[in-house]
């Protein structure tokens, strides 16, 4: 790939505007591209839709098999708040469900816990014990959905959770399908709920891919995440890079626990980050299932075709919204989500223009969740498979964000693989770079947000929002302590012994995981286990 | 940043569960360009531990970063805790998802300068230059 080159000539021309012509993560990019931009071997780097190196897409038919899984993340208040929020998305004509959990659930703290104080049920759903899980869940038949579980240090104890409720409803194991986040790398590079440090927690996931591989077949265990990173500030590149450099941490423990790659790797799947930067957004989708086949099968010695393949669920880039002008923000969602399809993702989520001030509300929701169906059945691009693939600027750009990348992960197998350059504290400072950067560009105004550095009018009212009464944590409060009142003690103190001691020991934590929640442990209790046996992981607060 | 011969000393905190620390980390850096001395607590602090920093650290302001919607809880429980360890001088100005409507009562809590999405450093910079003067001056 060459650099950006003018091969344009200008004379007689109106003259280039006097602006750096680079994307939103400041990569500069040619006035024009043309079949020269393009290495001899081209046509077998791209190949055919559903053929390896996967380029193109990871199915031969894509959309016009199946359109991608519509899935909106939700979550708020209660787990009956959000089970009349998942019924509302169902009703409408969504596709599977995602669940946001709130803070304290996420970081192993029970609603009645004082470092849960004001967050319960604030920025996702309230989930303590098994009483709310099913509650969550009432009147959804666990195996007529497909649910991602967005939750990461608490991972296994709510998968545990989802599995205790399966039970319950007499759905098998084996019916399940669906994803738990449960990426721990980049909780420590980017979104930073944690309760241990690297080395257990990615023992927990081994455990968990272990287990599920076995037992819940049709579940993916990890969504290797690049979201994250994308919002904490990073660039496409290092977004693309650092996700995949934790795919192969996790490939490489999971090989070192001893299981047949080709055994895990295909339930492996990906997340990634929809920004506004139409080309660069699909060209890194690209890049993205070229780097994975390609390393799969050449670092890893993968076989089967379907450990080759990078399925991903993407979300529009909620960090590029703005609470100026927030019906703007549907037209964002809008190019986001057209990128994320042209860029062949499996799932998807569309933000709701009233995310930079509150939790969406109804009818933001269902504006976010036609935008998907009007690019799906109004559009005309699913129609054809992978139509910007030979494109000379798609194509070119997805060889330099693949070969930037690639620069990245070697720089990050130099450093001893991501958990050393965690823990050296490479990634977060590259992110942190980048988004000073960036914020400097929009204060200088080399870089446009229209309503915010542009075109600004004075405000309106901001539409309704979604308020989150402080009286659902009082609520879930004596709900948790009633469960804890009420359940047979004995029992769930003798279920947390048995979790503590597969923690000590070498035993998978699933098991003994899922005995506890059905005994009433817990996630407080369950994470406190975690927090003694595994110690507490905090903040090097790095700048 | 001269001023009584010494820099103004800004504690940057976040309050809370949420891990998100763009907003925070870029606030501190600017205002560590721009000539004050500032301190960064980390991720997941409680009020208590925000207001002992602020007080060991002697400083002049605090500023709270939140994105998980706890805010009316958080803030003005960091207040309270500086008070009580006789840090009630202490400015203590903050930003993150904060609806409109949510801003007059933490203003009414002691919360001097509020800051939300859209804002520049360079807003926040010229109002800590504006609002914050060495304690005891």
């Amino acid at each position: 790939m060459s650099k950006p080159e003018r091969k344009v000539p200008s004379a007689g021309r109106e003259p280039e505007r006097p602006v750096r012509f680079s994307t939103v993560s400041d990569m500069e990019v040619a006035p024009l591209y043309t079949a020269d931009d393009l290495p001899a071997d081209t046509a077998e780097r791209i190949g055919r839709p559903g053929e390896f190196p996967y380029t193109r897409g990871v199915y031969p038919n894509m959309y016009r098999g199946r359109l991608w899984t519509m899935r909106q993340f939700a979550g708020f208040g209660t787990a009956e708040d959000t089970n009349a929020r998942f019924r509302f998305l169902l009703n409408n004509g969504q596709t599977g469900l995602s669940t946001a959990f709130d803070m304290p659930t996420l970081m192993g703290y029970d609603a009645d816990h004082p470092r849960a104080q004001g967050e319960v049920g604030r920025e996702g759903v309230a989930v303590s014990t098994l009483a709310d899980m099913r509650a969550l869940f009432a009147g959804i038949q666990l195996d007529r959905v497909t649910t991602s579980m967005t939750v990461n240090c608490t991972a296994s104890v709510l998968l545990a959770m989802y599995l205790a409720v399966a039970e319950e409803q007499g759905v098998p194991w084996t019916a399940l399908g669906g994803t738990i986040q449960n990426d721990m790398l980049k909780e420590f590079i980017a979104q930073k709920e944690w309760i241990c440090p690297p080395e257990p927690s990615l023992r927990i996931m081994v455990d968990m891919m272990e287990f599920c591989s076995r037992e819940v077949p049709r579940w993916h265990p990890v969504s290797i995440s690049g979201y994250h990173i994308r919002e904490a500030g990073s660039t496409a590149v290092q977004e693309l890079a650092f996700t995949i450099a934790d795919g192969i941490t996790y490939v490489e423990a999971g090989l070192a626990r001893g299981l047949a790659v080709d055994t895990f790797a295909p339930r492996l799947s990906f997340f990634f980050n929809l920004h506004n930067d139409f080309l660069e957004e699909i060209a890194k989708l690209r890049a993205a299932r070229r780097l994975w086949a390609t390393i799969m099968r050449d670092r890893f010695g993968a076989r089967d075709e379907r450990s080759l393949r990078l399925r991903t669920h993407a979300q529009t880039a909620g960090v590029s919204l703005t609470a100026q002008q927030p019906l703007n923000n549907i037209v964002r969602v809008t190019v986001q989500a057209l990128a994320g399809i042209l860029g062949g993702v499996q799932s998807l989520h569309t933000n709701s223009l009233d995310e930079t001030l509150a939790l969406p509300s109804e009818p933001a929701v269902m504006v976010a969740l036609r935008t998907q169906q009007i690019l799906g059945e109004e559009s005309g691009i699913t129609n054809t498979i992978d139509p910007l693939g030979g494109s000379w600027a798609v194509e070119a750009l997805t060889d330099r964000i693949e070969a930037e990348a690639r620069t990245y992960i070697k720089r990050i197998d130099e450093l001893g693989g991501m958990v050393r350059a965690i823990e050296a504290g490479y990634p977060q400072r590259e992110i942190a770079e980048a988004a000073y950067h960036y914020q400097q560009q929009l204060e200088r105004d080399e870089k446009t947000v229209v309503g915010v550095n542009r075109y600004q009018v004075p405000e309106e009212r901001p539409p309704d929002l979604l308020r989150v009464p402080l009286e659902v944590e009082g609520r879930q409060i004596d709900r948790v302590r009633r469960v804890k009142r009420e359940r047979n003690g004995a029992e769930a103190r003798a279920a947390l012994a048995r979790v503590r001691a597969a923690a000590e020991g070498r035993e998978n934590l699933m098991p003994p995981l899922v005995a506890a929640v059905r005994a009433l442990a817990t996630v407080g209790e369950i994470a406190d286990v975690y927090r003694e046996v595994f110690g507490v992981y905090r903040d090097p607060a790095w700048l | 940043m001269a001023l009584e011969g010494r820099r103004l000393r800004v504690v940057v905190a976040k309050p809370g569960l949420d891990g998100h620390d763009r907003g925070a980390k870029i606030i501190a850096r600017a205002l560590r360009d721009a000539g004050f001395e500032v301190v960064y607590t980390g991720l997941h602090q409680t009020p208590e531990m925000i207001a002992e920093t602020a007080v060991q650290e002697d400083a002049d302001a605090v500023g709270l970063s939140i994105l998980s919607g706890a805010h009316l809880t958080l803030f003005p429980a960091v207040i309270d805790e500086l008070k009580r360890r006789g840090g009630g001088d202490i400015v203590v100005f903050g930003g993150g998802i904060i609806p409109d409507s949510d801003v007059e009562a933490l203003r009414a809590a002691g919360v001097t300068g509020i800051f939300t999405p859209g804002a520049t450093t360079q807003e926040i910079v010229d109002w800590v230059k504006t609002n914050v003067r060495a304690r005891g001056a």
